[in-house]
């Protein structure tokens, strides 16, 4: 067996992201202490590019993984951390919709509707976030991300689900259409089912990107391909594409005073350069190992918080 | 119908794209300068850096009375300061869904395609009212 730097990088940025989940809070107790201001950025902009080197391979998107790991590491309150984490989540898909666009593995026609709904259900959850009690929110992020773990551990996906007849909703809207898959050389046409149940899940699903930051990369995904029966790849390109049209939540944040900065930019630019790198990392590890160290720093991640919301009442 | 992977985005789905992109490049580069601007202290900000570790750990709440940071769109009267400049980044970014929303509006009506317009338009309502901070919480 021989190691070539390739090999060591995969197990490396494991350790990494590992550390980062394990590890106590560096300031639990709020305070900075005797690291000099300009050093929290450093470690913010250092953490999401690990972060990004991860998450986006694995498949989940930034969000989910900032909000728990930075909340429970930084010393930055919740409030910030969760729009910081709107905003990476916004800026990430933002960066990837248009290509996707182009190139019909995101959906225009099934984003819109479902955008509307993540837009409004996004609103009430951001306010409910910056009202309610730290505590509260922090036990709900817990369960939250503990649910979401069992979603990714459980959820199988498919890539090219049958749908036998579109509902009258999808043919209404015209919820269909086709795109080019290199690996089959051959356009793929497709449409979805059952509408009503999708957008009710999304309603859903916007309450609690709005309320955690969390973005929804890893319940928009599920929801399209295994309820509505999108192909796994227009799936994923269109979750995308619904985080981009959707920044309602994160306006609220902006309204409401809550972006720093100093916070919010080292985010976004080390998230971004991070996955550009995680492409690469795919050559090396697997996107199956990727999203068992993702469900695994997610478990870590999601008991800290309900254990941390918990011990505050 | 199609022979590549270049033939199969609608008209409005590829006009949608490019006002997205436009407006990505244009808000990361604009991020990317005025936190350049912001950390080398080339302008004076609202708050020097070295007191926000005072600050950040506090509830939003607290932070806005302790701090006096700007709320809606009163951070306009400060844009000339080091840490309200990189606000316009930010709004650019949050902005761009619903420039290339009202981007494809006519394409949908020029198209017939009226329940995608109703719904497109109202997504943009949605956004900019969402903008306007007209669904802000008590703070």
């Amino acid at each position: 067996m021989s190691f070539s730097p390739g090999s060591l990088r995969a197990p490396a940025v494991l350790v990494g992201v590992a550390a980062l989940a394990c590890c106590p809070a560096l300031a639990a107790d709020g305070s900075a202490g005797p690291i000099p201001w300009w050093a929290w950025p450093a470690l913010l902009f250092a953490a999401c590019f690990v972060l990004g080197i991860v998450a986006v391979p694995a498949g989940v998107g930034g969000g989910v993984l900032f909000v728990p790991i930075v909340g429970g590491l930084f010393p930055f309150h919740l409030d910030f951390v969760r729009g910081a984490g709107l905003m990476v989540a916004l800026a990430s898909a933002l960066a990837a919709s248009p290509g996707l666009l182009q190139i019909g593995l995101a959906s225009l026609r099934l984003a819109l509707p479902l955008s509307l709904l993540v837009g409004i259900s996004q609103i009430a959850g951001a306010v409910a976030g910056l009202t309610l009690p730290a505590a509260v929110v922090q036990t709900m992020l817990g369960l939250s991300i503990l649910g979401i773990v069992v979603l990714m551990w459980k959820a199988k996906t498919a890539e090219l689900p049958a749908v036998e007849k579109p509902d009258a909703i999808a043919t209404a809207l015209r919820l269909n259409g086709v795109y080019y898959d290199i690996a089959r050389a051959r356009p793929v046409e497709w449409t979805v089912h059952r509408t009503p149940t999708g957008f009710v899940t999304f309603v859903f699903i916007g309450l609690l990107a709005g309320m955690f930051g969390l973005g929804a990369g890893w319940a928009n995904v599920p929801a399209l391909n295994l309820m509505m029966g999108a192909p796994l790849k227009v799936a994923a390109g269109t979750s995308s594409l619904i985080l981009a049209m959707s920044s309602s939540a994160a306006w609220v944040y902006i309204n409401q005073g809550a972006m720093i900065p100093i916070i919010v930019v080292p985010s976004v630019i080390g998230m971004m350069l991070g996955a550009m790198v995680g492409v690469r990392l795919l050559r090396v590890v697997s996107a199956a190992t990727l999203r068992r160290l993702v469900t695994t720093v997610l478990l870590i991640a999601g008991v800290r918080a309900l254990v941390h919301g918990l011990g505050t009442f | 119908m199609t022979s590549g992977p270049g033939m199969i985005a609608s008209p409005e789905q590829r006009r949608y794209a490019h006002v997205l992109g436009i407006g990505a490049s244009i808000g990361f580069a604009l991020l990317v300068l005025s936190f350049l601007v912001y950390v080398l202290g080339l302008r004076k900000p609202l708050l020097e850096p070295d007191q926000l570790p005072l600050y950040w750990a506090l509830p939003l709440a607290q932070y806005l009375r302790a701090t006096h940071a700007p709320t809606g769109w009163s951070w306009i009267a400060s844009i000339g300061k080091g840490d309200v400049l990189n606000l316009v980044g930010i709004v650019v970014l949050a902005g761009t869904p619903a420039a290339a929303c009202l981007a494809v509006l006519p394409a949908f009506a020029r198209r017939g395609q009226f329940a995608l317009f109703a719904i497109a338009l109202l997504l943009l309502v949605v956004l900019v009212a969402s903008s306007a901070n007209l669904f802000g919480s008590a703070h």
